[in-house]
């Protein structure tokens, strides 16, 4: 009696999954169908006749906007961790005067809206040329992963065990040795989870990349796809081809880590 | 929309109870005392407030400085605007277009943040209850969160395309004729809502779910030993536990759907006209979507959205402090 509830229950689960990730399954639908089934009538549930000619063109045209997606994503991660391991430590660990207020403040950074931050970015860049660049992108789009990863370091590393840096103390290890050669390696899941969504959050960013590099030479893929829609309303397995491309690190994100992702969102939303 | 800005969990790899440790800390150790251990606090936390200075503090900063003053474009690169102070926030406030963007902001917000709730919920107390592959569907259900706004906005466009979208397709297998999602001002709105409540389900399963699993077990055998169907399981025991979750959860989706750009702009720019402007769109429109920007208007919208937005992040601090005090 019970086996056939649960067995009901995962048919159930199922379902509701297929029709929630429906939109998915278009994507990749439309991707591989030939541009003249595209306007079938009634649209073809199913790749009958596969076809690549759009993942063809995603690596004719897109190549280059994939690498600047690449190279802001690893930026973003790089800075992030740069600027969040050591004040999660910091906050963690030391007794950092004024902690409770910077908690505090990244607690509001977390609310402000983008579309702010966006004008704000784009006052300041005008002023310093630094619009359409890869690095000014960089900073941009790591805002919003650095608020995440010191909070997310400061959880983890208020964690470890006294008698562990207090050993590194007696072997005469100073602070920073203690921080690199300690407390760093211990941390390493955390760096994981940030260092993914770090990438994830640069990859994705379309309000950023829409405003600071719109006219720049190098545009990450976000926009490529956006130009696409704009450009080329006909080519929309060409779009949805490169849509599927785009997905790949959320993909991999989801298999390497997922219980990391679902720690993320949970977070202290919670706790 | 919700998924940026997600908060450090503590997880359970990391038990974030600093206890009576706390005390060892900065004892005396082969460098000496607490003094030079509050420099080396401040090594380790100076990027990090250097960091807040440039990137966060200025550019809100220059923010406001664009909102009271009046920078056409010419001025706006050479930064000799005429000082109005309050006038910009004036001209929106008392502006045709305010009414109309406020009430659509209000209609977006809460109909995502409602029906993102309402599901969430219900998959969460569905998925609560073990059965075989639930972790890994579970799993799944985190897709739309984790891809690019760009991915699921210009899908939903190609889904919802007037002429050879899958969405009317099907309506038309059931006999309703052809619905111009995109571009009719009564459907432009719901469409995007209806996007957004499918990019914000993951977030609401995910902390609902974790939240569920707060309650403990013994409550719902003593409730049907008691003679309690799931109904009433539901009402009577899960729903007032789980109250502070979902205080937290709904006002976080409110604070996140308030600022979404994206999915909107990439949909429908906001129109057709301004059937689907909200205030987020409106700045966001003033400021890059013209060709005749106007950054100081697009910042008064942007700066009256920041303090709606803190005014419920307030409220939503001051519960989770409530909560974790408990």
């Amino acid at each position: 009696m019970t086996r056939q509830r649960t067995w009901w229950k995962t048919a159930l689960g199922v379902l509701l999954t297929a029709v929630m990730l429906f939109p998915v399954y278009w994507m990749v639908n439309v991707s591989l169908t030939r541009t003249n089934d595209l306007r079938a009538d009634p649209p073809h549930w199913f790749p009958r006749d596969p076809t690549f000619e759009g993942y063809a063109a995603v690596f004719d045209q897109q190549l280059p906007n994939l690498t600047t997606s690449l190279l802001v994503g690893l930026g973003c991660v790089a800075l992030t961790l740069v600027v969040s391991a050591p004040a999660g430590y910091a906050l963690a660990r030391l007794r950092t005067p004024g902690g409770g207020t910077i908690g505090f403040l990244l607690l509001v950074a977390q609310m402000i809206p983008s579309v702010v931050m966006v004008m704000g970015f784009y006052a300041v860049y005008v002023r310093l040329g630094w619009l359409n660049t890869v690095w000014g992108l960089i900073i941009a789009d790591s805002t919003i992963a650095v608020p995440f990863g010191v909070m997310l370091f400061t959880a983890f590393m208020s964690g470890i065990p006294e008698e562990i840096l207090q050993a590194a103390r007696v072997d005469g290890a100073g602070t920073w040795r203690t921080f690199r050669s300690i407390v760093l390696p211990i941390s390493r899941n955390s760096v994981l989870t940030v260092s993914l969504f770090a990438f994830l959050w640069a990859w994705s960013d379309f309000v950023f990349a829409s405003t600071l590099n719109r006219n720049g030479d190098l545009i990450p893929i976000t926009l490529g796809i956006y130009n696409y829609i704009g450009n080329n309303t006909t080519q929309w397995n060409a779009i949805m081809a490169t849509a599927v491309v785009a997905s790949v690190p959320a993909a991999v994100l989801l298999v390497v880590a997922q219980r990391f992702v679902a720690g993320g969102v949970t977070a202290g939303a919670v706790k | 929309m919700t998924r940026t800005h997600v908060r450090p969990p503590a997880t359970r790899e990391a038990p974030a109870e600093p206890g009576p440790s706390r005390r060892a800390r900065g004892g005396p150790g082969r460098r000496g005392g607490p003094a030079w251990h509050r420099w080396s606090a401040l090594a380790f936390i100076a990027p990090l407030i250097a960091y807040l200075v440039l990137f966060y503090g200025y550019p809100l900063y220059r923010n406001i400085d664009l909102s009271i003053h009046d920078y056409t474009p010419r001025a706006f690169v050479q930064g000799d605007a005429e000082f109005t102070g309050l006038a910009n926030f004036a001209d929106v406030v008392l502006s045709e277009a305010f009414g109309p963007a406020l009430w659509t902001t209000a209609v977006f917000t809460l109909a995502s943040i409602a029906a993102q709730y309402a599901i969430g919920l219900a998959l969460a107390v569905f998925f609560r209850t073990s059965f075989p592959l639930s972790p890994v569907l579970r799993g799944m259900f985190l897709i739309p969160w984790l891809l690019p706004m760009i991915v699921s906005a210009s899908t939903w466009s190609w889904m919802l395309n007037s002429d050879h979208g899958i969405v009317n397709s099907v309506l038309s297998a059931f006999g309703i004729g052809q619905i111009n999602w995109l571009t009719s001002p009564e459907w432009a709105l719901v469409s995007v809502v209806v996007a957004n409540i499918w990019l914000g389900i993951p977030f609401n399963l995910v902390i609902l779910y974790s939240g569920l699993q707060n309650v403990p077990d013994e409550l719902y055998e003593a409730a049907a030993l008691d003679g309690a169907g799931p109904w009433k399981r539901f009402w009577h025991v899960t729903m007032p536990l789980l109250r502070p979750v979902s205080a937290i959860t709904l006002l976080l989706g409110l604070v996140y759907t308030l600022k979404v750009v994206d999915v909107i702009w990439i949909m429908t720019v906001g129109g057709p006209g301004d059937s689907s402007t909200t205030l987020a769109i409106w700045s966001y429109r003033r400021a890059f979507g013209t060709g005749q920007p106007d950054f100081s208007e697009a910042a008064a919208v942007g700066n009256l959205l920041i303090v709606l937005a803190l005014v419920f992040g307030v409220v939503h601090l001051y519960l989770q402090r409530r909560e974790a005090r408990r």
